[in-house]
């Protein structure tokens, strides 16, 4: 098989595996959580409508709290930065646009090349430092298990290899073209295996804990 | 014969929900919910953070409710839950937690981490791993009806005590009263102006009310120690005194595990909706004030600054009514620094205060309220829970601090119109 060749299968049928069994783990993963079920809860809410109330938390979580900035700079500020960044390249990079263009035939307009560029590096470098604090932090460091630093490389590989492609570094551009994108297959497949999980579940997550205190009229 | 540990197991699973298997799907070990806990904040052990409190419930979801938990274990290769484990988790599930609910305000992807800490009990009574303080408290609760063992001869001599001191007769058992008053062991015991109070209350908002002589404590050992059975039979006595004399509202004490017990908790404890109301002490209190039925006079020169109890404020809903009453008495209320929801716990709720085991960590983590109390430099402190007020003043005398403690109730009463 030739570079060409490889590069023309990881791109088509590859990537189509990849979505495939990352969405079929992650259907069975939300499934296997929302079978378990939850109790209606018995007593009288203080507000007309719960629900609204788990909605607001979904929202508001994601909004920049400054007690959270000051209790806990380094994390607050660091996720933030990443979890923004990442949004950013995957969704305004043009060829990731166009790569999405074809897959699906929905298209928008992306951000000029510069931008993503010093995007990407930002993230990269909020990202090492979120590295860097789980290790040196005591808190971070005493949570932290294997699969965290795994989680972490996997996130970060698909950047650095993206940055190295449009930079023409390392390798030749279709190699690299390869590992960048088998990089990616590599962060769909683990995503119903490990923490990356929340991507799905925060919606969950937040809206229980929001609907349950709303019920006592507490905003959360 | 299950042994203790797969009891313990069993127990776990019961509990865990759809909202749990969220929770621990979006954890992302960010730590952050370290630095809301009393306990780390003020040991810097990072074996308090929140998060890891739930190791053990963790282990039993990813391991029973997981595609690939389950995998490993059929595979052999996932390690068990033991009794050492649930030993040393004995202390981070009771001695380093209050169920104050800090925590779970903070967690980026929204995870209620009270709401598992209070479920992870149940394992760990079902496992045997309970505190020997608390498991005795809630004997006394099941066998004499009170945590400190309050019988109802001395509950009625206490009231007769404060009869004789206000001058009002109170009412045991009227059939179809209004309210029905519920009170804590300690509010019997350490706190009896609370009595005193109440009568008075009442009778200038002229208010038909009673107390029962089958039903009187609202606190709730079993929510405590985490006996899901136990705890619902405590919540059946009172909804049975409720609804034999027939009264529409019941009001919970000032105590906030109380308030959280018969308002959130029972109906889902004993599986159906009350016939009755429950309201706080507090809630009433201002009604009452608003609609005009209590008449205040005087207003306090002196600082007076309010600890919010957290089953009261942040797992309760009520933030502003005591600050109403509070304005209604005095012209110098000033909040502490990170007053309302995002208060710091006394130190001594969830069962915390009933277990000896945890006395000196306690005293220990009081150190983020001296904080927040020499900021507010008030050398008068208001709360409205007799738990927290008996941490508190424990607190201050350990610290050698120069403030005194005061019920709210209490403090209305004083300024009632004569
Ligand atoms: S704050 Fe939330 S996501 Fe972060 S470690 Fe604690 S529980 Fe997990
Ligand atoms: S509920 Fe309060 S005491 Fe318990 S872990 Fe959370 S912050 Fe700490």
């Amino acid at each position: 098989m030739t570079t060409m060749e490889l590069l023309t299968w990881v791109r088509g049928p590859g990537m189509t595996i990849a979505i495939i069994l990352m969405l079929f783990g992650v259907a069975v993963r939300l499934l296997e959580m929302l079978l378990l079920g939850r109790k209606k809860d018995l007593s009288v809410a203080r507000v007309p409508s719960t629900a609204k109330y788990g909605w607001r938390t979904v929202l508001t979580r994601s909004l920049p709290s400054m007690a959270c900035l000051k209790a806990i700079p380094v994390t607050f500020i660091t996720g933030y930065i990443f979890h923004v960044g990442l949004l950013i390249i995957v969704v305004f990079y043009v060829p990731h646009i166009l790569f999405i263009r074809d897959l699906t035939g929905l298209e928008w307009s992306g951000l000029p090349f510069w931008l993503i560029d010093g995007v990407t590096l930002l993230t990269m470098l909020a990202m090492l430092v979120t590295l860097w604090y789980r290790v040196w932090d005591k808190v971070r460091r005493y949570i932290s298990r294997f699969s965290d630093y795994f989680v972490w490389t996997i996130t970060f590989l698909p950047v650095l290899t993206g940055y190295l492609l449009y930079h023409r570094q390392f390798l030749p551009y279709n190699e690299m073209m390869i590992v960048h994108i088998v990089s990616i297959q590599l962060l769909l497949i683990s995503m119903p295996m490990t923490k990356l999980m929340h991507t799905f579940t925060f919606v969950f997550s937040r809206w229980y804990s929001g609907e349950a205190a709303g019920r006592k009229g507490v905003k959360v | 014969m299950s042994t203790s540990i797969q009891r313990g197991i069993a127990a776990f699973k019961q509990q865990i929900d759809t909202p749990i298997a969220s929770f621990f799907n979006s954890c992302v070990h960010c730590g952050m919910c370290a630095g809301a806990c009393l306990f780390y904040e003020t040991t810097q052990d990072p074996k308090y953070t929140p998060i890891n409190k739930l190791e053990p419930m963790r282990r039993v979801w990813k391991q029973e409710y997981t595609f690939w938990g389950r995998l490993a274990k059929t595979l052999g290769i996932s390690k068990p839950i033991t009794d050492a484990d649930l030993d040393e988790w004995q202390e981070l599930l009771y001695d380093s937690c209050t169920l104050c609910g800090r925590c779970s305000l903070v967690c980026p992807v929204g995870i209620d981490l009270v709401y598992m800490i209070r479920k992870s009990r149940e394992g760990m009574v079902a496992s045997g791993h309970a505190p020997e303080g608390l498991k005795q408290a809630t004997s006394r609760a099941m066998t004499i009806g009170s945590p400190m063992g309050v019988t109802i001869s001395t509950f009625k001599k206490q009231v007769q005590h404060a009869e004789d001191e206000c001058g009002i007769k109170m009412p045991f058992d009227k059939q179809g009263a209004d309210y029905l008053l519920l009170m804590s062991s300690a509010e019997i015991m350490e706190f009896s102006e609370f009595i005193g109070a109440m009568a008075k209350i009442f009778k200038q908002a002229d208010v038909s009310w009673t107390f029962s002589s089958e039903a009187f404590e609202a606190t709730n050992s079993g929510i405590q120690i985490g006996s899901s059975d136990l705890a619902a039979e405590l919540v059946q006595r009172v909804v049975d005194a409720a609804e034999k004399l027939q009264v529409k509202t019941v009001i919970s004490p000032e105590c906030g595990h109380a308030y959280t017990a018969i308002r959130w908790d029972g109906p889902n404890l004993i599986g159906r909706a009350y016939k009755f109301d429950v309201i706080h002490i507090l809630e009433l209190l201002d009604q009452l004030r608003q609609e005009g039925k209590i008449k205040l006079e005087g207003l306090d020169k002196e600082k007076i600054t309010f600890h919010d109890p957290c089953q009261i404020v942040r797992r309760g809903g009520i933030t502003q009514e005591p600050r109403d009453l509070i304005n209604s008495v005095s012209s110098n209320f000033v909040e502490m620094p990170c007053s309302g929801k995002w208060n710091w716990c006394c130190g001594g709720g969830g069962g915390v205060s009933a277990n000896p085991d945890a006395d000196e960590l306690r005293l220990k983590s009081f150190a983020i309220k001296k904080q927040q109390l020499d900021s507010a430099g008030a050398k008068k402190l208001v709360t409205s829970c007799s738990n927290c007020r008996n941490m508190l003043e424990d607190g201050i005398e350990e610290y050698e601090m120069d403030i005194e403690v005061i019920g709210l109730t209490e403090l209305i009463a004083d300024h009632l119109k004569e």
